[in-house]
């Protein structure tokens, strides 16, 4: 074979795994729904028996749309896009694509396992960890084939440089790989009890404050290169891409690289503070936690600025609306997670529902709008055809928006008010409230919230509804668009 | 020496040593465009375009166009 002519990239994979981002999107954010109502009407929580209840769901919503949704979405653009800023396809190279096939079966096989058992109830109850010990080997065989399959790419790709993107899934693929292993670290109780205990419940290794230490270095990791590494790789890639303008400034975006891999390793502890975890440890986080803020915004600020000149598209291009919303989100979780982890702001913000409010306005504004915004990007290339209807992006973009700010307001009021009421006291020094007193006053958010789920949810069912049309019927195209995705 | 003060000089000297680390790149950053031996910019192109066909923008890793002319 002389020419390229016929190469061309394969998106085998990448689309199996925009199937599954959009299934799990669904049914997590339906539970995330499902539990916010709950915490405003308790009768629902007798919905399912024991299935229904907030304590079986709450970890369920939580990993659904991390491991199921968000991951997905990481390893769909990864496919998608490692081979485009390579210049390889994966059809290239056979080791590549036989591990790409073998692991979304055994992602497939995991997902369902986790959904299942959790239902059931078991858990090695460590936050973002909550997988027991055969699905988390699963895991690591699943995480070991994305290396093969990444390196296989890079060792035979044709560009040389290595696009920043790739920069940051490294970082995922490195950052989760060490962290996740250390603190999965756990026994079965059947074997440290001498038989009396369960094989399929485990404790972890480490006990007590190094427990909490270690969990919370990968629980905000978990935040860090699940919900925000990826994501920035995802944005250094669509958001020039469909705009046509290269990144404003690369060295910026280096250093911002850099940066956020040295400053977030460290900030952790900032989840532990008025913990038994030793005081000089919890103000390394909160320090590390401040500092955070400028490698965060040098990269959201490099992608405002990418768009210089070219704002009019911010009008007519709805993806553009969403990846600069997405960035405009980034900033500002970025900013308010530093403020709650100083310790006097912390003293009044933890336990809060402020916690959950600034989760969602990441979670929401910045991951699900990403990644929405990739995928819609990715099917006119993946399968051919134009996106079904703009309209509904727009009314999409505009439900989810409305959404998300209900969502982070609510709960601004709700966690400040619940912090304040919970600490007032007289002038005897007694606590002037009750719990039941703040969780009566905290109902109308709490309703607030359940509604801006389920806003989210019927946007993203507009999503998924858009996206199937795309697949299967809407307008063929005979070419591959350049920068603009088509839509009708 | 007891450990708060330990703990004292060791942050003061460890801010000191990330401070110059950090501008040392940025400095090497600039520097090594300035002298032509590098150029960064153009790597944002690599998004902008990358069909597979397209030439690539830093000069390509060769490895498996050889193995195609050999065929
Ligand atoms: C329809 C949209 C969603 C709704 C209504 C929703 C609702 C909720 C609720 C009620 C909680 C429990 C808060 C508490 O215990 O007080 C929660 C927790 C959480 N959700 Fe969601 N969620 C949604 C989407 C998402 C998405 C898309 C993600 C991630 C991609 C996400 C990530 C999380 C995380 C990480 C937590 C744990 C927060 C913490 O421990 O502080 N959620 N969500």
């Amino acid at each position: 074979m002389q020419s390229n002519a016929a190469l061309e990239y394969d998106y085998t994979i990448a689309k199996l795994y925009t199937y599954t981002a959009i299934l799990f999107g669904f049914i997590g954010m339906l539970i995330g729904t499902l539990i916010a109502s709950q915490l405003a009407f308790p009768e629902l929580n007798y919905l399912f028996g024991e299935y229904g209840t907030f304590s079986r769901l709450r970890p369920l919503h939580t990993n659904v749309v991390i491991y199921g949704f968000t991951v997905s979405g990481i390893f769909a653009t990864f496919y998608y896009l490692s081979q485009r800023v390579l210049k390889v396809s994966m059809a290239e190279s056979k080791i590549a694509m036989t591990a790409g096939k073998i692991q979304f079966v055994l992602y497939v096989i995991a997902a369902t396992g986790m959904v299942i058992s959790e239902l059931m109830g078991y858990t090695q109850s460590k936050e973002y960890a909550q997988m027991e010990w055969p699905l988390d080997l699963l895991i690591v065989v699943i995480w070991v084939l994305w290396g093969v399959i990444m390196f296989a790419l890079i060792g035979i790709r044709r560009e040389k440089a290595l696009y920043i993107s790739m920069w940051y899934f490294i970082a995922t693929f490195l950052g989760v790989a060490m962290l996740y292993l250390f603190n999965n670290m756990a026994v079965p109780t059947y074997f440290t009890s001498g038989g009396l205990g369960s094989i399929m419940h485990s404790v972890s290794m480490y006990s007590g404050t190094n427990d909490a230490l270690v969990q919370w270095w990968w629980g905000h990791n978990a935040v860090a290169f699940v919900f925000t590494v990826p994501i920035v790789g995802m944005i250094y890639y669509f958001l020039p891409k469909e705009s046509g303008q290269s990144v404003y400034s690369y060295k910026l975006s280096l250093l911002s690289f850099w940066g956020l891999m040295f400053v977030y390793l460290w900030a952790g502890s900032h989840h532990l503070l008025y913990s038994t975890v030793p005081d000089w440890m919890q103000t390394m986080g909160s320090v590390f936690s401040v500092v955070l803020i400028l490698p965060s915004w040098g990269s959201a600020i490099n992608m405002l600025l990418t768009m210089k000149g070219e704002w009019n598209q911010l009008t007519d291009n709805p993806l553009i609306k969403f990846m600069v919303l997405a960035s405009t989100f980034y900033m500002l979780s970025t900013l308010e997670g530093p403020i709650q982890a100083i310790k006097s702001v912390n003293a009044i913000a933890h336990f809060t529902d402020w916690i959950p409010g600034h989760v969602h306005d990441g979670v929401l504004g910045w991951v699900a709008f990403m990644i929405m915004s990739g995928l819609f990007h990715m099917a006119p290339r993946m399968f051919k055809r134009e996106i079904y209807s703009k309209k509904l992006i727009e009314a999409q973009f505009w439900i989810q928006t409305t959404a998300v700010v209900l969502y982070f307001t609510s709960m601004w009021i709700a966690g400040i008010t619940q912090g304040m009421m919970w600490r007032a006291v007289d002038e005897y020094g007694n606590l002037m409230y009750s719990f039941i007193d703040t969780v009566t006053v905290l109902h109308p958010y709490y309703a607030i919230r359940a509604l801006s789920g389920v806003l989210f949810v019927t946007g993203f069912v507009m999503f998924a509804y858009n996206m199937i049309k795309t697949m299967t019927s809407a307008k063929e195209l005979t070419e591959e668009p350049q920068f603009r995705t088509p839509m009708a | 020496m007891g450990i708060r003060e330990l703990q004292g000089y060791a942050t003061f000297f460890m801010t000191i040593v990330f401070v110059v680390i950090l501008y040392g790149y940025i400095v090497y950053l600039y520097r090594s465009e300035k002298k032509g031996e590098k150029d960064y910019e153009k790597l944002g192109n690599i998004a902008l375009d990358d069909e597979i066909t397209s030439t690539p923008i830093n000069s390509s890793n060769s490895i498996l166009d050889e193995k195609k002319g050999e065929k």
